[in-house]
């Protein structure tokens, strides 16, 4: 399989669920190992396995130290994988990037205001000069950044701050959105807010999202499905779907649907989690 | 034990700074006053220490005679020309060798190896090669500024954050996008930094080259009023030298609140 060919994009019958076109990720048998500072070799991740639907929201969940931040790297194309692949299959709008990502603290450019900052990524596509204001200003309206476009990053609030990365990454109109921690930097009341507000957009923009965190509410409100991995080596320990109605609201935290989910996961980690306390590193 | 009732006491106070600004002002006022004082009592005699009045009074004369204008556009000529070459390569040389790792590999340790030499000890060297005219001046200034940007450059780009340059890879930035929009800004506060060391360094090689091999320029006044003993003229050289100083330093920090506003609003 080849990375990203688009020569591959015919959709064969049947291997797409629900007939909806678009990209899928199949991360295929993938593994990292790297040399620590003492030159003992370390297995981040261990033969991982999962499939992205097209329009679908997979978090990924785990342990600190679990590897997910490098298994969102490796799909990115930031990180070579040491054995295994990555591949996107479906097809895709011309010109359109396999990914964009939206980092846990933000990485916005300093310098760059926040509509600068949100036309980075259309800078790097060819677009021309209208089209990439048209596109921005679509974007910072659907983020709720109006009124905000000329103010630099150290002048927005946190909260603000990640809707200028979510606008960035949605702007250049990615196959896949990756989300790595988007929110754990926000104080709880912002989170909250922050989390119905990715669902909104999501019903609207309709891309895929891989949204790593380790909060387990956050996942199981959010996602599809929620991939569970161990700690280092990080494996793939289950696979569990949320089976809640969507649009979701945040009334459904006490579905059972969603308190089984939960209760699921947490039976999963919970001695994961112990044994990463005792460790006392991430 | 009868109980206590204690009031609680700002203990921090004396941490607490304030501005005293009728003090700086005063601080200044009183050295002239002083010295002003002193000269015109007799006890400092006007050949070691010429008054300050005497001196204002010197700088108008020659200012409008144009005899000090012909020094001082020779000098600030010199200065411009090797500041500016000695910046650009110290820029582009800091960028080569912080970004690509051959360059570093090549450059640091003939940086590291030059870098110690007093500059001004290369000006017999350049004068051979260059000539006794103003080339082998802007040459030295050139290069005295070129050591302080380049090193500071390269700290600058080591620094940028590499959170920052992933994600404009992640964003689809190549090698010289990453170079132009995430490696130079985050670079700047440093090349501000390097520029105002080096607008020090270039002044000082300024000086010490007119005094060695010049007819004309702020340094030679400064040395033929003291070789005549004309003390007074001779503080007019050291006025306008520090002026300059300060000048080129309140231009830099314009230019750096304009070139990187993030910084500062």
């Amino acid at each position: 399989m080849i990375d990203g060919s688009p020569a591959r994009g015919k959709v064969r019958p049947g291997l797409i669920c629900c007939g909806v076109p678009g990209i899928r990720v199949i991360v295929d048998r993938l593994s990292k190992s790297y040399r620590d500072r003492s030159g003992r070799n370390l297995v981040a991740l261990n033969g991982i396995g999962l499939t992205v639907e097209p329009e679908e929201f997979v978090a990924i969940l785990g342990p600190s130290g679990c590897g997910k931040t490098t298994l969102l790297n490796i799909i990115a194309g930031l990180l070579p994988a040491t054995s295994g692949e990555v591949v996107f299959e479906g097809e895709r709008r011309p010109g359109q990037p396999l990914t964009a990502t939206v980092f846990q603290e933000f990485a916005l450019f300093p310098w760059r205001t926040a509509r600068a900052n949100v036309e980075f990524g259309l800078e790097e596509l060819d677009l021309s000069p209208a089209e990439r204001k048209e596109r921005s200003a679509r974007f910072i309206a659907m983020t709720g950044l109006e009124g905000f476009e000329g103010k630099f990053p150290h002048q927005l609030s946190g909260g603000m701050r990640q809707r200028v990365g979510i606008a960035r990454a949605l702007a250049v109109d990615p196959a896949v959105l990756l989300m790595d921690e988007p929110f754990s930097a926000l104080d709880a009341q912002t989170r909250t807010l922050m989390m119905e507000e990715l669902l909104g957009i999501w019903e609207r923009a309709r891309t895929s999202i891989v949204y790593v965190t380790h909060n387990i509410q956050e996942a199981v409100y959010m996602a599809d499905r929620v991939v569970v991995l161990s700690r280092r080596p990080g494996q793939v320990l289950e696979v569990v779907p949320v089976e809640l109605k969507r649009p979701r609201h945040e009334g459904q935290m006490g579905d059972s649907a969603f308190l089984l989910a939960a209760e699921r996961i947490w039976g999963l980690i919970k001695s994961q989690a112990q044994a990463a306390l005792v460790e006392g590193k991430s | 034990m009868a109980p206590e009732r204690v009031a609680v006491r700002d203990r921090a106070a004396f941490l607490r700074r304030a501005e005293h600004r009728l003090l700086r002002v005063g601080a200044l006022a009183g050295l002239l006053v002083l010295w002003e004082a002193l000269t015109r009592i007799g006890w400092i005699p006007a050949l070691f220490l010429p008054s300050p009045v005497g001196v204002v009074r010197e700088l108008v004369e020659m200012a409008a005679s144009g005899q000090l204008m012909v020094h001082v556009a020779a000098s600030l000529r010199r200065l411009v020309l090797g500041f500016a070459a000695g910046a650009l390569a110290g820029v582009i040389v800091g960028i080569a060798t912080g970004f690509f790792s051959r360059a570093e590999a090549v450059g640091q340790p003939l940086i590291a190896a030059t870098f110690p030499i007093p500059k001004i000890a290369l000006l017999p060297l350049l004068i051979l090669w260059l000539g006794i005219g103003e080339p082998s001046k802007i040459a030295v200034i050139a290069l005295g500024v070129f050591f302080p940007m380049a090193i500071n450059t390269y700290a600058g780009v080591r620094q940028a954050d590499p959170l920052l340059v992933q994600a404009a890879v992640a964003f689809g930035a190549g090698r010289w996008s990453v170079i132009r929009k995430v490696i130079l800004p985050s670079a700047l506060p440093m090349i501000f930094a390097g520029l105002k060391l080096g607008a020090g360094t270039a002044l000082l090689l300024l000086v010490a080259a007119e005094m060695i091999a010049a007819d004309s320029g702020i340094g030679f006044l400064v040395l033929h009023a003291g070789n005549i003993m004309d003390t007074t003229k001779l503080m007019v050289g050291i006025v306008c030298l520090s002026l300059l100083g300060v000048l080129s330093h309140w231009v830099l920090t314009r230019c750096e609140r304009l070139a990187v506003p993030w910084r500062h609003t």
